[in-house]
């Protein structure tokens, strides 16, 4: 009974990590964007789905090793979004909030249309080489080798992620930005850019999360608007703006979502709602959110 | 008399403007001139109303909401399950509806009204979606994914039989768009309605002045959903069925789309958008499903980046640039 209620537990707690990773690599982006440009952006799924979309085709069609192609799909997507930020949304940026929710829904649409096209209406698999593919030994017991690589990968960003926000002076200009936008400017920091790197680093972020979490969520057209309430939870749960808040929101929201697929199938995603509703209940901006 | 300039303007906006009879006698001209498109055509009235209650909650109360799809579900399951389980009155359905989905607003209010911007917007997404999977794993009661079987409809009054060509529905759905159009009307232009666009434009101001601010969020909200689940109603009863896709985030969305085809806050934007863009889908959409959302999509990139107000934005600006300057 308990050996059993104990790998139960260690299952919940594994596969919420490898789930939380995912969403948090993903939706951190989507945080910044809202917390620093004040923009509201419903396609950000988009990039994660591009991401997912790239690392499959990559190794299917050309060959190219699973990290590499993690990388090369990262940095796709982050070079592609700059001329979209430059083009499309920098104009809307702390704008009507109507016209940023309709333009974004406007792309996620086109996305559906534009990956069935491309890549047609079925799910695209993930591939995994052969040293993922198995089992990796602890000792005490084994974990699947896929998802120990992606927690691990995705610890390993997260680190580097934080050390850049917090010891860099990009980061340092980040912060600053979005604690006092005009103040920011007065002192001489080139906002525009800051918002267009930012934006490029929160999208490769997303793609390299996605690509990650190809196994996870599903590469298919419908990718960016299934999976969208899942990353706007992340992003309000954890506190606009935040970076860390929103680690903290994934992991909550990755582990609840496990356990209540594991415990009670039946009742599927209806817990998290309810888990969301009552958080934002109790603290309306979010773990971390700020007055 | 009302007087010239600002005076005059304030105390002519409420009165009836002889354009606005023109989409009441489309609406009875359509009934005669199409006479095989009725079945469509009571689906766009009954639309309409929807779109309208998306415009009370966002073009007057500025609450952007991706969950009004919620209500028009609960509305239309409770419509469907009362007439699959014995009750087939179609007026008493359509009460019932308004006010299942009027208290599911209330609800849900108290909890996404305290809160703004991003987190407001996924809170109503939320909202949905609980009920989305609350209706999907019901399936014992609602017929989950396969919808809701066996909806017997009674003719209204006991004596308007619902007919194959839906002469009836159509007329069913007319008459009732039409008096939740004229409450609606009297209420976006009582004082109520007009604090509303306080709270829009200016909500710290409104705070200032003493107005309950929370409260008249709370209010308008309830009663959009009221009128949401009017619409889900009459659909489920006038085309005999319920499923999945009635609370799915497509249906919130495109009603947001159809909205600003037409134009926000404007009270007839949803007359405009909602007949353009089901006809359009219904010629279209038979070709090319998929692609129909591309091309829905780019034209809401198109509306946002060039075309703010949608039609009727669009006919302001061309009169204020042709008509007399005043």
């Amino acid at each position: 009974m308990t050996a059993d209620f104990l790998s139960a537990a260690v299952n919940i707690a594994f596969n919420g990590l490898a789930f939380a990773m995912v969403l948090y690599l993903i939706s951190v982006g989507l945080s910044v964007t809202m917390g620093l440009m004040g923009f509201v952006n419903l396609a950000h799924g988009v990039f994660a789905m591009a991401g997912g979309y790239l690392v499959t085709s990559l190794m299917k069609e050309q060959g190219v090793p699973f990290p590499l192609a993690l990388i090369a799909a990262a940095l796709v997507v982050a070079a592609v979004s700059i001329p979209i930020e430059r083009l499309l949304y920098r104009r809307f940026y702390g704008g009507d909030e109507l016209d940023q929710v309709l333009l974004t829904i406007g792309l996620a649409f086109m996305s559906v249309a534009g990956a069935t096209y491309i890549w047609g209406p079925l799910q695209q698999p993930l591939q995994l080489p052969a040293w993922l593919s198995g089992p990796v030994d602890l000792g005490f017991r084994s974990f699947p080798a896929y998802r120990s690589f992606l927690i691990l990968s995705g610890a390993g960003l997260v680190t580097a992620l934080w050390l850049a926000v917090e010891r860099t002076r990009f980061g340092a200009r980040v912060r600053a930005s979005v604690d006092n936008l005009r103040m920011a400017q007065s002192v001489g920091i080139d906002t525009s850019r800051l918002f267009m790197a930012t934006f490029a680093l929160g999208s490769g972020l997303a793609g390299f999360g996605g690509a990650l979490g190809a196994d996870l969520l599903a590469v298919n057209p419908g990718y960016a608007l299934q999976n969208l309430i899942y990353f706007l939870i992340v992003v309000a749960v954890g506190g606009l703006g935040s970076i860390r808040g929103p680690f903290f929101a994934a992991l909550l929201l990755g582990v609840a979502d496990t356990a209540s697929k594991y415990l009670v199938p039946e009742f599927g995603a209806f817990f998290i709602y309810a888990l969301t509703l009552a958080v934002l209940l109790w603290r309306p901006r979010g773990l971390f959110g700020r007055a | 008399m009302p007087g010239p300039g600002a005076v005059g303007v304030f105390a002519r906006r409420h009165r009836y403007h002889p354009l606005e009879a023109v989409p009441w006698l489309v609406a009875v001209a359509g009934y005669f001139a199409f006479p095989s498109y009725l079945p469509l055509g009571a689906q766009i009235l009954a639309t309409i109303l929807f779109a309208l209650s998306a415009d009370l909650v966002l073009g007057y109360a500025g609450i952007v909401t991706l969950g009004q799809a919620a209500f028009f579900g609960a509305g239309a399951y409770t419509a469907g399950l009362l007439a699959a389980h014995g009750w087939g009155e179609p007026i008493s359905g359509l009460l019932s509806g308004a006010a299942a989905a009027a208290l599911i607003g209330l609800l849900s209010g108290l909890v996404i009204l305290r809160t703004t911007g991003l987190t407001l917007l996924m809170l109503t997404l939320v909202v949905a979606s609980m009920l989305y999977e609350a209706v999907n794993k019901a399936s014992w009661l609602t017929g989950g994914d396969d919808g809701l079987q066996g909806m017997q409809v009674w003719p209204i009054f006991g004596w308007f039989r619902f007919d194959l060509f839906g002469r009836t529905a159509y007329c069913y759905c007319l008459i009732m768009l039409c008096l939740c159009w004229f409450a609606t009307r009297r209420l976006v232009h009582s004082p109520f309605g007009r604090s509303l666009v306080g709270i829009r434009e200016n909500i710290l101001r409104m705070h200032a002045i003493g107005a309950p601010v929370a409260r008249r969020r709370l209010v308008v909200y309830t009663i959009s959903a009221a009128l949401a689940g009017a619409s889900g109603a009459l659909i489920a009863q006038t085309t005999g069925f319920v499923g999945l896709t009635f609370l799915g985030l497509d249906r919130s969305g495109t009603v947001l789309i159809m909205l600003i085809i037409g134009g926000v806050g404007r009270l007839y934007g949803a007359f405009i958008g909602v007949p353009l863009y089901m006809i359009a889908q219904d010629r279209f959409s038979t070709i090319d499903p998929v692609y129909w959302y591309f091309w829905i999509g780019l034209l809401m990139v198109l509306l946002v980046v060039f075309a703010r107000g949608g039609v009727l934005g669009l006919a302001e600006r061309l009169q204020s640039r042709l008509g007399p300057r005043r």
